[in-house]
């Protein structure tokens, strides 16, 4: 694959590109800057961690104000409406006023809600999205740090966020909330298995749990991603993937834990102001993650889009990796925002159905089929 | 959690479940997003499900009746806009019908044409705000929004003919107070042709999606005998196969005339009062068209009288609403203008009191389904 012209773009080459922590990349950026002492100390190595938090939260914000604006745009498209329009061009910084809006409100808590539990539940998910931003390959040389077991650390962090959710709607002393938080309970701990089992594919199909080298295993064409290097069950794989991941995050069609038809607005109908926004932006984080998830298992992560064909191959080489990857990431998330802004939404006991009559078994003999297909050697 | 002890009326008779039970009672409205307005549901739940359904009444009772003893006959009409005013053409309609039956004043032709378009016309829009609204209930928030595009159509072409999208206050005893504006016709065709357009993708978003199946399909059964005997009308109970509307089977006004089919139920779930309501819109479309087509021309009312005073007696005049029977009695001492008592039958209190009968047993998500399948408009239970 790796012929002479392409050795820039060749795997090896690819895999040991400097690995920059994301701190070190702000870090080069500022010191070639500032000759101030310092900001150089300030800057310094030693600070790497403390500049990969403050960078990624800066961008899990950023990234939760753009898709909410986005969402916003994407269904008003949908729904023959026009969005938001007037702050900011197209509205852009509409989610932003919305967030000052919120920071100012008032905090109200229900009569006889447990306070500290209260008001820490809306803090744990947020937390848990935060975390799992860490393991994310952005680029193939950037990344907070790549752990060998990443794919665990994936599902077992995102799990945490549930508590919020339960912790939440318990101390809320609201009925409606508790519902709402008995049914995320329930739901989220079913679909946490049809994803884990969807990752669990491609971990046994790559042999890889780290999240970089699991993008380095869809290296050559589009046809080694994934989704379409297993025939028909790629895309089978992918599409419960989607499915369990949109249950996963309390999305429309399968939004049953605010279903705010029947709940008014379930687990957070107590919550105001800055308590209410956490979960809303832990919400709209763990969208781009679960997009984020899927490009990396399913559609090559940061690799370009190559068809074999060396001119072709080199145009695409020279758009940078997180070009593709966010191109990537966004394709998902779209089709979350599709699929939220079409369907009615499912009665609990049939979402329960789905999942463990439906998804279950398809995933379990996804898995036992694609075994099949690796220890025979059948893959493309 | 703690029970915590809900104020109920004296009227509503449902025990507190004790400390040790799984049960617990929850309030549904006055405010919540699904009960369209101010009903408040008392239930009694297990978990998820419904062990007994309360509705209870009265938060937005103006007493619209009593009001009416102090109006004359003619002022009475402009108060029935505030009961249903998803069909406050209809209410009107009825209100006048009732004046023309006890002083005998004739309609005109071109009059009669007029209220069958105007109604059928309001037939749908009420239909498509009750589509869009089950849509949103059931989560499929687009759906809302496609149902009021084309809603707008006919709220501008009700605005353009009497001056309000929703209060319309347009008929009047022996026609209506104005004839049809010249764009009237052109205005109700193109509407139609959209419309024709329209239900189809209505059909690809909503009625063909398997969520909506499984949804509404086989929840909330009301067998034909048990929606007689609780006195359901309308598109509620024709989805059970009662076969009755009054625009067939008791014609006013000039409904003899038309050429249509009342859609029925066979099962009585929530599908069937779906189907029967997505059927309708196309009848109605149907009605439209002949009568666009067999509009005379002519006087748009009888002559005008000094004073509207009926004669002593009582009287009564129904029509058939988008959501069942309304009807009005008028009892007239014969000596002022005033009526000395008005009686409305709504719709929808008759098809509501059947809501504990459906939803006995089933999910809390059901209860809302079944909700938005009765099409419930509550300053019309309430008046």
């Amino acid at each position: 694959m790796a012929k002479e012209e392409l050795a820039k773009n060749s795997l090896e080459a690819l895999k040991n590109a400097d690995q920059h922590p994301v701190g070190d990349v702000i870090r080069k950026y500022f010191s070639e800057n500032f000759e101030n002492e310092f900001i150089a100390h300030v800057f310094s190595s030693s600070s790497n961690i403390l500049l990969s938090i403050l960078v990624m939260t800066a961008f899990a914000g950023g990234t939760a104000s753009f898709l909410i604006w986005l969402e916003r745009k994407v269904c008003a498209r949908m729904q023959v409406r026009l969005g938001p329009t007037r702050v900011g061009p197209f509205g852009l910084l509409q989610s932003i006023a919305d967030g000052i809006k919120l920071v100012f409100k008032e905090m109200l808590r229900p009569k006889g809600a447990d306070p500290f539990i209260f008001y820490l539940a809306p803090f744990l998910p947020a937390t848990a999205s935060f975390l799992v931003l860490a393991v994310i390959p952005f680029d193939k040389n950037i990344q907070v740090v790549d752990i060998d077991v990443g794919a665990l650390y994936v599902i077992a962090v995102s799990g945490f966020g549930i508590f919020g959710i339960l912790l939440g709607g318990w101390a809320s002393n609201s009925k409606y909330s508790l519902l709402g938080a008995m049914r995320a309970g329930a739901q989220m701990i079913s679909y946490e298995i049809s994803v884990g089992l969807g990752l669990l594919l491609i971990v046994m199909l790559s042999g890889e749990t780290s999240l970089r080298e699991i993008v380095f295993s869809q290296y050559g064409t589009v046809n080694n991603w994934w989704i379409f290097k297993l025939p028909i069950f790629g895309i089978i794989a992918f599409i419960l993937f989607l499915i369990s991941s949109t249950a996963e995050l309390n999305r429309g069609p399968f939004d049953l834990p605010e279903a705010e038809s029947e709940l008014s607005a379930g687990f957070h109908t107590e919550y105001s102001g800055i308590t209410f926004s956490m979960f809303f932006l832990a919400e709209f984080i763990n969208m781009f993650i679960a997009g984020a998830i899927g490009t990396t298992f399913f559609l090559g992560g940061f690799l370009p889009f190559t068809i074999g064909i060396e001119g072709f191959d080199n145009i695409m080489f020279m758009i940078p990796g997180w070009a593709w990857f966010f191109a990537k990431t966004y394709f998902i998330i779209f089709l979350f925002m599709w699929f939220r802004w079409s369907f009615p939404r499912p009665r609990i006991d049939q979402l329960m159905n789905l999942e463990w009559k439906f998804m279950l078994p398809a995933n379990l003999l996804n898995i036992i089929i694609a075994g099949a297909f690796l220890t025979l050697g059948w893959l493309l | 959690m703690s029970i915590q002890n809900i104020d109920l009326p004296p009227s509503v008779t449902i025990e507190k479940a004790d400390d040790e039970s799984e049960e617990y009672i929850m309030n549904i409205g006055p405010q919540h997003p699904s009960t369209h307005g101010v009903l408040r549901l008392v239930a009694k739940l297990d978990g998820e499900y419904i062990k007994e359904i309360v509705p209870v009444l009265g938060y937005i009772h103006r007493g619209i009746e009593k009001m009416g003893e102090s109006q004359t006959y003619v002022q009475y009409i402009h108060l029935t806009d505030r009961m249903d005013y998803l069909a406050s053409h209809f209410n009107n309609l009825c209100i006048c019908l009732t004046i023309e039956k006890a002083m005998d004043i004739g309609v005109p032709e071109r009059a009669e044409y007029i209220r069958v378009i105007v109604c059928e016309l309001q037939r749908i829009e009420s239909h498509l705000l009750w589509w869009g609204v089950l849509g949103m209930d059931l989560g499929a928030i687009t759906a809302f929004l496609y149902g009021f595009r084309e809603r707008e159509m006919i709220a501008d072409i009700f605005d353009e003919l009497c001056g309000a999208r929703l209060t319309t206050n347009y008929f009047r005893p022996g026609g209506s107070f104005a004839d049809i504006p010249d764009t009237f016709i052109p205005r109700v065709n193109s509407f139609l042709d959209q419309m024709e357009k329209m239900i189809v993708e209505y059909d690809t978003l909503l009625t063909n999606n398997i969520i909506l199946h499984e949804r509404t399909k086989g929840v909330g059964i009301l067998s034909k005998e048990k929606a007689v005997a609780f006195g359901c009308t309308g598109p509620f109970a024709r989805g059970s196969g009662v076969d009755f509307d009054l625009r067939k089977h008791a014609p006013y006004s000039v409904y003899d005339r038309f050429d249509f089919d009342v859609p029925l139920g066979k099962v009585g779930d929530s599908f069937d009062r779906y189907m029967v309501r997505m059927l309708e819109i196309r009848e109605s479309i149907k009605i439209i068209k002949q009568a666009i087509k067999g509009l005379p021309d002519g006087p748009y009312r009888s002559k005008e009288l000094g004073s509207y005073k009926l004669p002593k007696g009582s009287y009564y005049a129904e029509v058939e609403t988008p959501r069942g029977i309304f009807s009005n009695y008028m009892v007239a001492t014969g000596k002022s203008q005033n009526p000395y008592r008005v009686k409305n039958r709504s719709p929808g209190f008759s098809n509501l009191s059947v809501m504990n009968e459906l939803a006995k047993g089933l999910k809390l998500a059901d209860l809302i389904t079944i909700m938005s399948t009765m099409d419930l408009v509550i300053p019309d239970i309430d008046r």
